[in-house]
């Protein structure tokens, strides 16, 4: 029982490609876009938290005067990690009404720090002399040995983007929404073998933002408030080649069952499920990672048509970063949709969802944070 | 073709790359709890001792995983494969694969192989790896 509640949730106006707007203010967007939800403006926040631009810009920005600040970035489940930690201040008392922001010009690059990785880290040392080369070429690495391991088909990994797009043709917000087939992913351009074109997430432009307080503080806010039933968070390595187990997020296994503790729930329990899918091979780690499956089922799982609409658990149920859309740090938007499914307004809504689970990931495997969300309190 | 990005030694990882410089893949084994691991630090990631040594490792290693990059690197004309490579002491490592195509038929999961040292720069030799002789691939 935290006793915290998400009173404000909103994203950026447009989604997709932004180019007359600068990184700081698609944060802005998506904050004024949460006041404007939540009923308040700037001066009634005073606590802070963001990933990507340092807390002290934004804040300046917009005009917070916070006596709580959090700039945890380990990357894009850096603001499930926010969550976690406001649920701690506002417990605590440090600040009383908290927002967490995203916004990222991950397509259009206005006003955007670019990456950089210093030769001398353990990444610059170890990794990135034999080629890693962004996401696409490092995130996908362990995946060849799942495959191998659990025998599973270059045709169910492929299925995994197929059953996404069903949800994103839900969904008028979501990047690409036309139907797709196996056979249309298995053909469509080699990124990193085995990974093609459509089992790699998007890159566009956005934001989101949250607002949240006290669940007693909350029945004074204008929306039903989506309450925090309980949080986890943990970090492995920097680098893919040494996590524990290839076939396995160590961060997964920490911070899910922590969560789900946290809240009381157990699988059963869990309506609605979002898995960070910044690669189709994601929602495969999490799903057996926190025990919706047992090791190497995961694919038959997705293959039977138990994530899709009418299926027994929902996943990502706005497209996903696959279709959806993925300005970089993802991990806003899966908890936006999390929200939006707790106050019946997702556009594939589901029907008398009550609990939903949201999972992300950062750093490729590098980080992870879980929020479970109910639409009651605890 | 600009060269690859090249590591820049730390004074906890100097002894490797010079480890590699000499032909030697230099590997850690904590003398408290024998742990032997990857990459180097002068502690012990298992049992935080700090009594540590470095041993010279075999070279052999078997083929864990990898992906054959199709996206435009400025150092690699050509799709090229990272691996991660089961080393036989027991610790993983990224590297790449040499002697070989560059293609799934030819990169087979669980292949051995053996450490090729190639020198990128007057201070930087890596630690690729190629398949063993004789090797059934």
């Amino acid at each position: 029982m935290t006793g915290i509640a998400v009173v404000g949730a909103a994203e950026t106006t447009e989604l997709g490609k932004i180019p007359d707007m600068s990184q700081i203010m698609l944060h802005a967007d998506a904050a004024l876009n949460a006041m404007a939800d939540a009923g308040i403006t700037a001066k009634d926040i005073d606590g802070f938290a963001t990933a990507g631009e340092r807390p002290t810009d934004v804040a300046y920005y917009l005009g917070i005067t916070p006596t709580w600040v959090d700039g945890t970035s380990v990357g894009g489940c850096s603001f499930m990690l926010h969550v976690r930690h406001a649920v701690a201040a506002l417990q605590s008392g440090l600040c009383k009404t908290v927002l967490i922001t995203h916004g990222e010009s991950g397509r259009s690059r206005i006003g955007t720090g670019g990456f950089s990785q210093s030769s001398s880290s353990l990444a610059g040392q170890f990794e990135s002399p034999y080629g890693t080369y962004g996401a696409p070429s490092t995130f996908s690495l362990p995946f060849l040995r799942y495959m191998k391991d659990y025998g599973m088909s270059h045709e169910q990994l492929a299925m995994v983007a197929v059953v996404q797009r069903e949800w994103a043709g839900m969904n008028p917000r979501a990047s690409f929404t036309d139907p797709i087939t196996v056979d249309d992913v298995l053909n469509s351009r080699m990124i990193a073998y085995p990974f093609h074109l459509l089992e790699c997430c998007l890159v566009t432009d956005g934001g989101g933002a949250l607002i949240l307080t006290t669940d007693e503080r909350a029945k004074d806010f204008p929306q039903a408030p989506v309450h925090i039933w309980g949080t986890g968070e943990s970090v492995e390595t920097p680098m893919i080649s040494q996590m524990e187990d290839l076939t396995s997020s160590r961060a997964f296994s920490v911070a899910g069952p922590l969560a789900m503790r946290d809240a009381g729930v157990s699988h059963k329990d869990v309506d609605h499920m979002m898995v960070y899918d910044a690669f189709a091979h994601l929602p495969i780690y999490g799903l057996e990672d926190l025990g919706f499956c047992g090791r190497g089922e995961a694919a038959d799982f997705i293959w039977e048509r138990n994530t899709a609409p009418g299926g027994s658990l929902p996943l990502n149920t706005n497209g996903g970063g696959l279709s959806y859309m993925h300005s970089g740090m993802y991990g806003m938007y899966a908890l936006q949709e999390s929200v939006r499914q707790m106050r019946g307004t997702a556009a594939a809504q589901v029907a008398g969802a009550e609990v939903s689970l949201c999972l992300g990931v950062g750093g490729m495997f590098g980080a992870s944070g879980c929020i479970v969300f109910g639409n009651s309190a605890k | 073709m600009p060269s690859r990005p090249l590591p820049q030694a730390t004074p906890e990882t100097q002894d490797f790359w010079d480890g590699c410089k000499a032909g030697e893949l230099h590997l850690q084994k904590c003398n408290d709890c024998a742990n032997v691991y990857f990459p180097p630090r002068p502690f012990c990631p298992s049992c935080s001792s700090r009594a540590v040594s470095v041993f010279v490792a075999s070279g052999d290693a078997t083929l864990a995983s990898y992906v054959i990059n199709q996206r435009p690197h400025p150092a690699w004309a050509e799709p090229y494969a990272i691996a991660i490579v089961q080393l036989a002491e027991g610790p993983r490592m990224a590297s790449n694969i040499t002697h070989c195509e560059q293609t799934p038929e030819a990169l087979v999961l669980d292949m051995p192989l053996v450490v090729d040292f190639q020198a990128m720069s007057e201070d930087i030799t890596l630690p690729l790896f190629r398949p063993a002789r004789g090797a059934d691939v």
